[in-house]
């Protein structure tokens, strides 16, 4: 082929493609996340996304706290704050957690975040090491695979069942990494209706898994967004309680208030939290004073507790619709987790079946949710995907989930067509 | 402002390309306003109708990508409401979007276009994958492209080097489409060649040569800036970018298109144009070969477009 270097020019469209890090190569536009342009369009029930029902707040209230707030303080609310945080925020804090068996929280030993996503950020940014071992469930948070991923952490999960982690894998995952002379630094765990697999782990469990890291030297932290979210009323006994000197607690407001607000926080033994406070300062210098004090406000004036127990049962009647759903629906072979709180369900499905190549089908079908490969680094988690419950009244459910059976069932039968082919040698033309 | 009126942009819909297609419409709709144009941009959706009807814009512009903006669905809708709009008419987009139509279409006008095959899923299921498999590995060879029979943005397109690679890609071709069109894959230098017509017939713009990264012009090469080098004109002989330039127009004339189309080609070691597709709503953000291809021709965006409305504007005064 005749090719004439000389004539070419080169249009830039990014110019400085050569200078981004090493840790950024994996942050180019995607498929899925184009296929979930299109699921946040009203049209398509959306199971995917795990947004709160903030529809379902007293809006007046929120209106007359921020009015309030303006009006009493606004030149301190509209002012920096500390990288800490506000303190009268850190001991409302404190009396939220207590609410979850944490007693001995002091306000010192909190710092604010923009949302615990930042906590962990954060986190990550004064543990990690490129190369360094983070251990999580598999599947986990998408988000936080993320996270380790921009400091360069090597995940490494460990499997889970319906009790949740798995004590023995998890001290045959350690024994495996001393051997390679690995470096472990975090046990990242949501324990309490995880996500994305819904699955609470128990009481025993949390002892046991406490007990392996602590004689690790592996620092665990309790990702708790959901905690006060149980269907049985009861928050369930956060792990942080039973170890304040092993365990940096990650709460929010995203789910029990409003994600808009953007507030979360650390709890963490009190040398680690001197260290988030400095990396919060060189992070974003100070949280908005706005939000925090308005979340303050609100949590001192309104009826917060009474406002959770309505999240609790709408968010009940809806995993009830899913449930209730996928048990008239779904086609032999798929099964789920019965989550007891929080917002998520997790649906394996039958052998062979890729969720991920399965999602353009649904969402034409008109219907999304999140393929289980995003949940895992290591690739793990085609055949399952994450349902999420909360956003979507229950009618709207029921009618994503039959839609979902429909598609699954095609898919199947597409699968059944091509999974026998064998690879023969036939001659060439 | 200027004497067209309020042009009205129409972007995003339902479709896989729904985000690439208001990031179209969003640049478009800021070129028109810089020039002075009353522009709009709207999405598509259950309250398009009424407001057409409402308030009736004096020119569309459809840069909806994928089904429904592509296959003629749109179009076919102004023509019910009788606007004009920029661009083919439905049938044309109806034979243009469909990838074997368009190839066997631009065979029959004499250009070269890699051999394919084209089934339904049915086909599989009811024939048996295995045998139908085997054949087309014997027929085409290897390495192979499925890709859907209709789409874009490489949604549900996979190459295969091997035989034991056919169904998985195939499986993945039906998430987008229930037709696939497997195609002998042809090394050599892809190109996309943009057709403009204000009105004094088609003119090919400067081929622009895609070159990416990885090696692969996927989703993430087509959408992530920098992940692909665009050399403009290609760095092809001069008889080799006229040959694809006249393919290009061939193609457009021929399909029955008008105002503005994309030609893709793979150049082949031989230095021929091989055609592989045809687009009636070309991409316009800021990693998309077409704008790239007027820039480099020196025309400005938001000037092509605008004599590009007015011609609609005129075709529908003079019916």
């Amino acid at each position: 082929m005749n090719r004439d270097q000389g004539t070419g020019g080169t249009e830039p469209t990014d110019r400085w493609w050569d200078s981004y890090a090493a840790r950024a190569s994996g942050m180019v536009a995607s498929e899925v996340r184009a296929l979930f342009a299109v699921a946040s369009r009203p049209e398509i029930v959306s199971l995917a996304g795990g947004m709160p029902a903030v529809d379902a707040l007293p809006l007046d209230a929120v209106a007359s706290t921020v009015a309030d707030l303006v009006t009493s303080r606004g030149p301190v609310a509209l002012q920096y704050g500390s990288a800490q945080g506000d303190p009268e925020l850190r001991a409302r804090i404190c009396d939220v957690m207590a609410m979850e068996g944490i007693a001995d929280a002091h306000p010192d030993n909190v710092v604010v975040t923009v949302g615990s996503q930042q906590a962990l950020d954060l986190l990550t940014r004064v543990f990690i090491d490129p190369g360094d071992v983070v251990l999580t469930e598999g599947p986990t948070y998408v988000t936080a695979i993320n996270t380790f991923a921009a400091y360069q952490a090597r995940v490494v999960h460990i499997s889970m069942d319906n009790d949740g982690l798995v004590p023995d894998a998890l001290r045959e995952t350690l024994s495996r990494l001393a051997v390679e002379g690995a470096r472990v630094k975090l046990l990242y765990t949501v324990p309490t209706f995880q996500n994305p697999a819904g699955i609470t782990l128990t009481a025993p469990r949390r002892a046991e898994v406490l007990d392996i890291c602590r004689r690790a030297g592996v620092l665990v932290v309790e990702d708790n967004p959901y905690g006060l979210l149980s269907f049985a009323g009861e928050p369930v006994r956060a792990m942080r309680a039973d170890a304040p000197d092993d365990v940096v607690y990650l709460g929010s407001f995203s789910k029990t208030l409003a994600p808009g607000m953007r507030v979360g926080w650390a709890l963490a033994p009190q040398p680690v939290a001197a260290r988030l406070v400095l990396a919060a300062e060189s992070a974003i210098l100070s949280h908005s004073m706005f939000t925090q004090l308005a979340v303050e406000r609100y949590l001192a004036t309104q009826p917060w507790p009474e406002q959770i127990k309505a999240f609790r049962e709408m968010y009940r009647d809806r995993r009830d619709a899913m449930l209730r759903t996928l048990a008239e629906t779904m086609p032999p072979g798929t099964t789920w987790t019965r989550p007891e709180g929080g917002f998520f369900v997790w649906l394996t499905l039958p052998d062979g079946v890729d969720a991920k190549a399965m999602l353009p089908r649904a969402i034409a079908a008109r219907v999304a949710y999140v393929p289980g490969t995003g949940f895992y680094a290591d690739g793990s988690g085609r055949n399952a995907m994450r349902l999420s419950y909360c956003f979507p009244p229950p009618e709207r459910i029921q009618d994503g989930v039959k839609r979902l059976a429909d598609v699954l069932r095609a898919e199947i039968l597409l699968r059944r067509t091509f999974v026998s082919h064998p690879a023969t040698d036939f001659p060439r033309e | 402002m200027t004497d067209l009126g309020r042009v009205l942009v129409l972007a995003g819909g339902l479709s896989p390309e729904r985000e690439v297609s208001l990031r179209s419409g969003r640049r478009l709709r800021d070129e028109l306003e810089r020039v002075g144009i009353d522009a709009e941009l709207r999405d598509v959706d259950g309250s398009t109708l009424p407001t057409l009807a409402a308030a009736r814009p004096d020119v569309v512009i459809p840069v909806l990508h994928g089904a429904s903006g592509e296959d003629g669905t749109i179009r076919e809708v102004l023509d019910l409401f009788g606007l004009p709009y920029v661009g083919a008419a439905p049938v044309a987009c109806r034979a243009a979007f469909d990838k074997a139509t368009a190839k066997a279409t631009a065979s029959a006008a004499g250009i070269a276009t890699p051999p394919a095959v084209t089934l339904p899923r049915e086909a599989f299921h009811d024939l048996g994958a295995a045998a139908l498999i085997d054949r087309l590995v014997a027929r085409l060879g290897l390495p192979l492209v499925v890709k859907p029979r209709a789409g874009g943005s490489a949604f549900g397109v996979s190459f295969v080097e091997e035989p034991g690679q056919l169904a998985e890609a195939l499986m993945a071709c039906f998430g987008y489409h229930d037709w696939a069109l497997i195609e002998r894959a042809v090394a050599g230098v892809e190109i996309a060649v943009g057709i403009l017509d204000t009105g004094d017939g088609p003119v090919a713009l400067p081929a622009v040569e895609i070159q990416p990264v990885s090696g692969v012009y996927d989703y993430a090469a087509r959408y992530t800036p920098g992940a692909t080098a665009f050399h403009i004109p290609a760095r092809l002989g001069q008889d080799v970018l006229r040959a694809a330039a006249a393919s290009a127009v061939t193609a457009h004339r021929v399909l029955g298109l008008r105002d503005l189309s994309r030609a893709d080609f793979i150049i082949d070691t031989d230095g021929t144009a091989q055609f592989l597709e045809v687009n009636v709503a070309p991409g316009l953000t800021d990693t998309s070969t077409w704008p790239m291809a007027l820039h480099a021709a020196g025309l400005d965006l938001a000037v092509a477009c605008r004599d590009l409305a007015a011609a609609a504007s005129r075709r529908l005064g003079s019916r």
